[in-house]
């Protein structure tokens, strides 16, 4: 208990690693789901089988094996081409990586998520704000849009917390995260259970206070909504976004 | 040292493919026959750590799902740390944290848990056996009600309708969300490769190290990952269309 308390302060600084790159990740996610669900929606032949490429690669293949390739094979591609054009050699640090492959991966499910959330939308209402004279862009950002992230939240907030379990892995290629400084920390003081098992309580420390969070929002988000609407359409609503559910 | 594929071969290269030059495809085919074993220790790993976690998620979703007094803590608490955690610490805390116990290295386990198979083992069956439950016992609390009462009005046992009505009725029901435990299950198993094992992942950097190149044995694990997933969707369809075939006809 002794050594837990004098490593705490490197325990804690971990964690701040690993709640970084779980919302840089989330970000280019939400960009890459957002993308991802505008091209299945409204995209034409090229832009939906690219879609369907993406999420065949984040389906296909396991996310460790997509790291080390983006993070070893992307290192030697880029200096290759920075090469070419004359330039130094540059490095891909294990954070840009990590944050790459996370956000990449997590983007296939969130373009679920965010399609599903847009088809929830009654078509009738875009239609009713432009026949009030809405332009295109005033409909999708004050009609569509928040309707959107209603009915996202659900799914977002699962996603969410895959994302920040998936991002451990970021400790094989060398990131000093809660994993990698708590492996640093039972290697030094031969107590690799209660480090470990220092980080589990983390991992469910964020679990538990980012589900509170998405608690909190979906009541904010719902607020207008009557109580027996929201019921049938949660039982409609497809789990996790279809096709794609939440990995670990 | 797993207990179906056997050792892994040695490292010599098929003569056939030696001399085609040491990158692209010929280095992963010179190398077949690692990334062949390779392939069956992760299927090994997959489909024992299937088996083993449904073995303990049928009862404990039973148990979740009937509300048993004790054991519903136990249980429900178990499957938040497992579902809640990653599954790479759980492996750490059994590969690398159980051995800081003497009382852990003079048990009779010792030679399972020094293991990174068995640890793998041991740290996948739990895991899924956590998610497992969790869909089980969805699958359990939403029975219809006509059909427990109509066991109940054909004078069926207690045990009987469990075993004749209620389970197999929830089998069918968890089985689309089952497929893709099963897929994630066999993504999750890279997490071997980390602790040792020469699974395909542990393969393809194993082949990456001795010859020094980035992409060739990623590649042609990610490759071999793909084909695993979709074979396995392809015959999960058959089985679903096997046991869900009411459903199919009635749409």
């Amino acid at each position: 208990m002794e050594t837990l308390i004098a490593f705490s302060p490197l325990l804690l600084q971990g964690a701040l690693v690993t709640i970084t790159l779980a919302l840089c990740s989330v970000a280019l996610a939400i960009a890459l789901g957002g993308l991802g669900a505008w091209a299945k929606i409204a995209g034409g032949w090229f832009t939906r089988s690219l879609a369907t490429v993406y999420t065949t690669i984040v389906r296909g293949v396991p996310d460790l094996v997509l790291m080390l390739l983006i993070y070893f094979g992307g290192q030697r591609l880029l200096n290759q081409l920075v090469r070419s054009f004359g330039g130094e050699g540059v490095d891909v640090s294990p954070f840009l990586a990590g944050t790459v492959t996370i956000g990449f991966i997590f983007g296939a499910y969130l373009a679920e998520t965010f399609r599903g959330a847009y088809l929830a939308i009654p078509r009738g209402q875009v239609e009713a704000a432009r026949s009030l004279g809405l332009g295109k862009f005033s409909a999708l950002w004050t009609v569509t849009l928040p309707q959107l992230i209603r009915h996202a939240l659900p799914g977002f907030g699962n996603v969410w917390l895959v994302l920040v379990k998936s991002t451990a892995i970021v400790s094989v290629i060398g990131l000093e995260d809660v994993v990698g400084l708590a492996d640093k920390a039972a290697k030094s003081t031969r107590e690799p259970f209660l480090f470990f098992l220092a980080v589990i309580v983390v991992f469910l420390a964020i679990t538990a206070v980012s589900g509170a969070l998405f608690k909190w929002l979906e009541k904010r988000y719902s607020q207008q909504v009557a109580v027996e609407e929201d019921a049938k359409e949660d039982g409609a609503k497809p789990a996790g976004g279809g096709a794609l559910a939440a990995a670990r | 040292m797993s207990l179906i594929c056997g050792r892994p071969p040695r490292t010599t290269p098929d003569p056939f493919f030696d001399g085609w030059g040491d990158s692209g495809a010929a280095l992963a085919l010179k190398h077949w026959n690692l990334f062949a074993h390779g392939a069956c220790t992760t299927l090994e790993l997959t489909a024992f750590a299937l088996i083993l976690g449904l073995c303990i998620a049928v009862p404990a979703a039973m148990a979740l799902a009937r509300g048993t007094p004790g054991a519903k803590w136990l249980i429900s608490g178990y499957v938040y740390v497992f579902r809640g955690s990653p599954l790479l610490v759980q492996a750490y805390l059994i590969y690398y944290g159980l051995s800081q116990f003497e009382a852990v290295r003079d048990s009779i386990f010792w030679p399972f848990l020094r293991d990174a198979y068995w640890c793998a083992l041991l740290a996948f069956t739990l895991n899924t056996g956590a998610y497992t439950t969790e869909i089980l016992r969805g699958a359990i609390v939403n029975t219809p009600k006509g059909e427990i009462e109509g066991a109940k009005a054909l004078g069926l046992s207690r045990f009987k309708t469990t075993w004749l009505i209620e389970l197999p009725s929830a089998f069918r029901r968890a089985l689309p969300q089952y497929s893709n435990e099963i897929i994630f299950m066999l993504h999750g198993s890279v997490i071997a490769s980390v602790i040792t094992i020469q699974d395909i992942l542990g393969v393809g950097r194993t082949v990456n190290a001795k010859y020094y190149v980035a992409y060739e044995g990623f590649i042609t694990a990610a490759l071999l990952y793909m084909v695993l997933t979709f074979m396995i969707v392809i015959a999960y369809r058959q089985v679903e269309r096997k046991y869900l075939a009411h459903l199919i006809v009635g749409r």
